[in-house]
């Protein structure tokens, strides 16, 4: 079913150590919530904010192009600064991490939140609960997240503080799949053996449901959660790059994008950094969410490697 | 030249020695069943004689030869054409071993096409005469079913039919049987033994069954850890085992025709503790309900073991989940000690079959077996240790094990586990539902041993549901014969046994297969009267 | 295969419940937001009373449910529309006028929809003739180093926002070499090549990301049924791995890429909507941010509708070819 025994965190950190990339993807990923948590550190450091404009940094003769080489890299700003404005880019890319692994984290909170109280709801309830919630959950399912967003964003008032928003809207929107998953999951484990030896026990099913079904959904929620977070961080930055996510002064790699092909040529790493930032991001989640499927379900995982591994000797 | 001649076969998997130095030979015509219990080894074997461990990473060493190939030495492709050309192989599980997207008949053609070169049309031809061959009626017209659509005794003849498809020399057959229920294994072995008289072809039987071995081949080794503990014509060997392993195999088997050993006849009948009357249960509904379990009624006494024993879909399991509350009956009532009851009472407790899925790997087995006394009230930790401690080795576990997982123990240990979880609530009556379907002999044994201590100690009563005519012969001193949902068939033990009057009960007999190769040939006699009849 | 036709069926009712609660939730959502409609649509120089009439006009003062039955009568039967000099009608599909041009939401959407399905059904063929020969090619050279390269580009197609392909695609190849020109729709029936080229880039960004998860879909099925005790069987009797491959693992990852396709088109469609953006392509994403952004409500829910009509048809549709690909489904 899945890792076993109290003694499953000792064996999942043991089989994810044994994946090179993923440890990498993990290391990548600690220091890029490092650098979010120490956005306003490394600034103070720096003597820098993401919103100030310089204008004596763009040459507004050229339309704004930042002066100096390579963007207007000094010593002062390290990554030099957005055309136009002269707000400084290593600012604006730090504080932007903050959002984009904020936003992701908060949505997917509220996806698993959902999908975890649904699906065990509509797998434990009585036929008339499940149809009900299955139903619904069909109907959400079938909601373009993108597009719901879009649309939902536009209309509600600016007064709302965004970044909060983006991550509720995406959260009350896709939360379908996982309640699926919960609810064939939680139907699983209702089946097995040792949830039928509970009730002969004795005990009441409130007691089951907390003692022995949730910690058997633990591993299919953290794994279908790993693969949120990077889902999330696209349909932020998405969002952000059509102008109806976190909108500004609020910095959003997403939103950093929207102007960037105009100013290429004139400066690269407009356009480079949060891209880069962006695709280093999600990668390094993405495997990271594969590491774990892996360590949480190792019997996926041989499947995957074994082509034709005669294992059956010890039933047969 | 020897169809088969394995000398000093070595497989390793990493550190795993699965087999260690083996040698046999097998004559053209010859039948050979390799015997062992899970881990012996014997499934490598069969594998390694037609190179299947080429690429996986096993390292095989010693020297093979099949059907005058060297499979060591040989070239992909002489393997491809010693593969299904020269030696066909028949798997255990007949559903899973087809592909499901395929029409049978298409399989088995395009097996043929690989060695012949044959047509299409030639190769569908022969796929359906193959499939006629094998006893599948209407063989042209089942030959565009998928896999799913046949019962599992018919996939089992679609997968002969596909070993037969380019006449090899050599059948290995790995564990054919032991997923079909004891009628359809004894019209698999007897299609089996009816091929080889009319082809002439060699075959290797790989078995954990002494008796299919018995009734199936002239020769037997006997296998463990990997090497062969005794080799000989099978009436030597399981007429007068020479090897104190072999002994303690075949003493381990449980005999059909066997009377009880301690059957004692109470001089009047013991109260009633669980009374069944008219259970009935359906599943689904409109077009797709059907009835599980039909008009049951039954009594269990204090002490007594009922044994419940019918096929797969007979609805054994359906009824003996009724009797512990785990699933309420459509119709009629189940009585504990006189009192209409509803739902669980601790009083009545199961052992499951599987004993990887009745224990939540999440929890120490300690914990587990403390369920039903946390569960009652009980408060003092030390009383509960106390108490699970001295279950753990009342059961024949270590009062250590207290804080072990389940995965650190074997099949059997946990098994013990689950009755030990069972006895934590002073029971009454415990249902045991295949308790011991998933052990190997020697295992399974013990458990029935140690099942019937406890009753004696306890004076419980209990209810053994299984598919072994044989184990349930030996644990049970009154017999229900269950099949569709009915029980055809109840009464002592030995009457039921010895004296079958339904029909169906009589069929049943005749198909488990006896440890005697004699009795095997009558028997077999016996069974193609009844199919007459 | 009476059951069958009987299992389309169920299906095809269960998608039209599906469209009805979709209408009814987007309905309610929208209208029942916290903006005053109103306001945004006369703009912010109008006075109170000006927004008033506005209202009225609107009919956003009638209860909930009357505005919605109003909008359901416009979907079946078709509605006639004051627009203070004149009564214009709009018939059957009925989504309502635009607040900001007064034009038919169904017309407005009917003209940018050749645009949208040209883009959406032209990657489709492109991510599933990319991603599934990807798959097929590493599970077949699994363990070479054509895997993994393979799984390292695909891990990085995954990686990638389609925004950011598409502008990396647009800057490089028509920005920098100039290979191509910028893309500007030309109409199929215009020029069917002229149509195909200037698409080549929006399906590009659109297809890659999307193959990439097919490349690692099938891959995954196929190594999973090779896994399995029939790749075994036929291996034992002397089948060859082209065979293996070919003919009994894909058939194995079949159902399992349908099952995705049917689960990515929604996602698909989100793409389609930032490429159609990205490249100025005149479809139905472009004109619903363009919608979103001046609080045009009618368009919104409208396309909105109109998209989830379409990813609930390729559920179905997909639900369909599920059941004939694994005839092992129960039809339920």
């Amino acid at each position: 079913m899945s890792a076993p025994g109290a003694s499953g965190a000792r064996q999942f950190w043991r089989r994810l150590r044994t994946q090179r990339a993923a440890l990498v993807a993990a290391v990548v990923v600690a220091l890029l919530v490092l650098v979010a948590l120490a956005a306003p550190l490394l600034t103070a450091i720096e003597g820098q904010d993401p919103t100030t404009y310089h204008p004596s940094l763009v040459d507004s003769a050229r339309g704004g192009v930042p002066i100096g080489s390579f963007g207007g890299v000094s010593a002062d700003h390290w990554l030099g600064v957005e055309p136009q404005t002269g707000r400084d880019l290593f600012a604006r890319l730090v504080y932007g991490a903050r959002v984009s692994l904020g936003v992701a984290l908060a949505a997917t909170v509220v996806q698993v939140a959902i999908g975890v109280v649904v699906g065990v709801a509509a797998a434990l309830g009585s036929r008339w609960v499940d149809q009900l919630l299955s139903r619904f959950t069909d109907v959400i399912v079938a909601m373009p997240l993108m597009i719901m967003a879009l649309a939902l964003l536009a209309i509600v008032p600016s007064s709302f503080p965004r970044p909060v928003l983006v991550a509720l809207v995406i959260g009350l929107i896709a939360w379908g799949s996982i309640a699926k998953i919960v609810r064939a999951q939680t139907l699983t484990l209702k089946g097995l053996d040792y949830v039928a030896a509970a009730r002969l026990s004795g005990w009441r099913t409130w007691r089951i449901a907390v003692r022995e079904l949730l910690p058997g959904l633990a591993a299919p929620v953290i794994t279908y959660a790993a693969l949120l977070i990077p889902q999330n961080i696209t349909v932020e930055a998405a969002l952000s790059f059509l102008g109806v996510g976190v909108k500004p002064p609020t910095p959003s790699w997403g939103q950093m994008l929207t102007a960037a092909d105009v100013w290429y040529q004139a400066a690269p790493q407009y356009l480079l950094l949060p891209a880069g930032a962006l695709f280093v991001t999600v990668l390094a989640l993405t495997v990271l969410g594969d590491g774990v499927r892996t360590a949480l379900d190792p019997r996926a995982a041989s499947r995957l490697r074994v082509g034709t591994g005669r294992k059956r000797e010890a039933k047969a | 030249m020897s169809l088969v001649n394995v000398t000093d076969l070595t497989v390793e998997f990493g550190s795993l020695h699965a087999v260690d130095g083996l040698t046999f030979r097998l004559e053209q015509g010859a039948a050979l069943a390799l015997v062992g219990e899970s881990g012996s080894g014997k499934s490598t074997v069969a594998s390694a004689l037609l190179g299947l461990h080429r690429g996986t990473g096993a390292r095989v060493g010693g020297s093979i030869e099949v059907a005058g190939v060297d499979v060591q030495a040989a070239s992909d492709d002489e393997l491809r054409r010693l593969r299904g050309g020269k030696a066909a192989m028949v798997f255990q599980d007949p559903l899973s071993s087809l592909d499901p997207y395929y029409a049978i008949g298409d399989q088995i053609a395009e097996v043929y096409r690989v060695h012949t070169r044959a047509s299409r049309r030639a190769a569908r031809a022969r796929a359906v005469e193959v499939l006629d061959r094998v006893g599948i009626p209407d063989a042209v017209r089942r030959s565009r079913s998928r896999p799913h659509e046949f019962s599992g005794g018919m996939r089992q003849r679609a997968l002969i039919a596909m070993a037969l498809a380019c006449a090899p020399g050599l059948l290995i057959a790995d564990e054919p049987t032991t997923a079909l229920d004891v009628t359809v294994q004894a019209q698999i072995l007897d299609l089996l033994h009816t091929l080889r008289e009319e082809t002439g072809m060699g075959l290797l039987l790989v078995t954990h069954d002494v008796g299919v071995a018995a009734e199936s081949v002239d020769e037997v080794l006997v296998m463990r850890h990997g090497r062969a503990v005794e080799h000989g014509p099978v009436s030597a060997v399981l007429g007068s085992p020479a090897q104190p392993y072999t002994r303690e195999l075949l003493g381990a088997v449980p005999r059909v025709d066997a009377p009880r050993g301690h059957a004692e006849v109470p001089e009047k009948p013991a109260e009633a503790v669980l009374e069944a009357t008219g259970l009935r249960r359906e599943f689904g509904r409109g077009k797709r309900a059907f009835t599980a379990v039909d008009d049951v009624s039954l009594t269990i006494r204090r002490g007594e073991t009922l044994g419940i024993v019918g096929e797969s879909g007979s609805g054994k399991t359906t009824l003996g989940r009724m009797l512990v509350g785990l699933l309420e009956p459509t119709a009629g009532e189940v009585r504990y000690d006189g009192h209409a009851r509803v739902g669980v009472n601790p009083a009545v407790q199961m052992v499951f079959q599987d004993p990887v899925s009745s224990l939540n790997p999440r929890r120490s087995v300690g914990e587990s077996i403390a369920d039903p006394l946390r569960a009652r009230g009980e408060a003092d930790e030390g009383r509960i240790r106390g108490r699970v401690r001295e279950l753990l080795e009342r059961v024949g576990l270590e009062a250590a094990h207290y804080d072990r997982y389940p995965h650190e123990f074997s099949g059997g240990q946990r098994q013990r586990v689950g009755i030990a979880r069972a006895l934590a609530a002073d029971p009454r009556v415990i249902v045991c539902d295949e308790p011991v379907s998933a052990l190997d002999v020697t295992t399974q044994a013990q458990v029935v041993a140690l099942l019937g201590e406890l009753q004696r100690e306890l004076g419980l009563a209990l209810v053994f549901v299984a598919h072994d005519l044989a184990v349930v012969r030996q644990v049970s001193d009154r017999v229900a014969v269950m099949r569709r949902g009915r029980i055809v068939e109840e009464g002592p033990a030995d009457e039921v046994y010895d004296n079958p009057q339904n029909p169906y009960t009589k069929q049943l007999l005749a198909a488990v297969p006896a440890l005697d190769p004699r009795i095997a040939a009558q028997r077999r006699a016996a069974r193609r009267e009844l199919a007459v009849v | 295969m009476s059951g069958f036709g009987g299992f389309a069926l169920r299906r095809t009712v269960g998608a039209v419940v599906t469209l009805f609660a979709i209408s009814v939730i987007v309905y309610v959502v929208f209208y029942v937001t916290p903006g005053n409609v109103a306001q945004i649509t006369c703009g912010p120089r109008c006075s109170p009373a000006q927004v008033q009439q506005v209202a009225e006009q609107l009919h956003l003062n009638d209860p909930l449910y009357t505005q919605y039955w109003h909008f359901l009568q416009g979907l079946v039967v078709g509605q006639d529309y004051s627009t203070g000099t004149s009564v214009e009608h709009c018939s059957a599909p009925c989504l309502g006028l635009s607040y900001q041009s007064d034009q038919q939401v169904t017309a407005l959407i009917l003209a940018k929809l050749p645009v949208s399905l040209s883009l959406v059904f032209g990657a489709m063929v492109l991510w599933l003739i990319l991603g599934v020969g990807t798959g097929v090619l590493s599970a077949w050279r699994r363990g070479r180093l054509t895997e993994r390269l393979l799984t390292g580009v695909t891990l990085a197609g995954v990686a990638t926002p389609v925004f950011v392909i598409g502008l990396v695609l647009m800057i490089v190849v028509c920005g920098q070499f100039q290979l191509l020109p910028f893309p500007q729709y030309v109409a199929f029936t215009d020029d069917p090549e002229q149509w195909a080229w200037n698409l080549l880039l929006p399906w590009l960004s659109l297809a890659l990301i999307e193959a990439a998860a097919f490349a690692r879909l099938t891959r995954a099925a196929m190594l999973e049924t090779l896994a399995e005790d029939h790749i075994r069987t036929f291996r034992a009797y002397g089948v060859g791995e082209r065979s293996v491959i070919g003919r009994h693992a894909l058939r194995g990852a079949l159902a399992p890429v349908i099952a995705l396709n049917a689960n990515n088109f929604g996602s698909a469609v989100g793409g389609a909507v930032l490429t159609e953006t990205l490249f100025g392509l005149p479809g139905i994403g472009q004109e619903l941010v363009h919608a979103v952004n001046v609080v045009d409500l009618p368009v919104v829910v409208g396309m909105v509708l109109v998209i989830g009509f379409f990813v609930v048809v390729a559920n179905v549709v997909a639900d369909v070819l599920y059941a004939v690909a694994d005839r092992r489904v129960v039809l339920a």
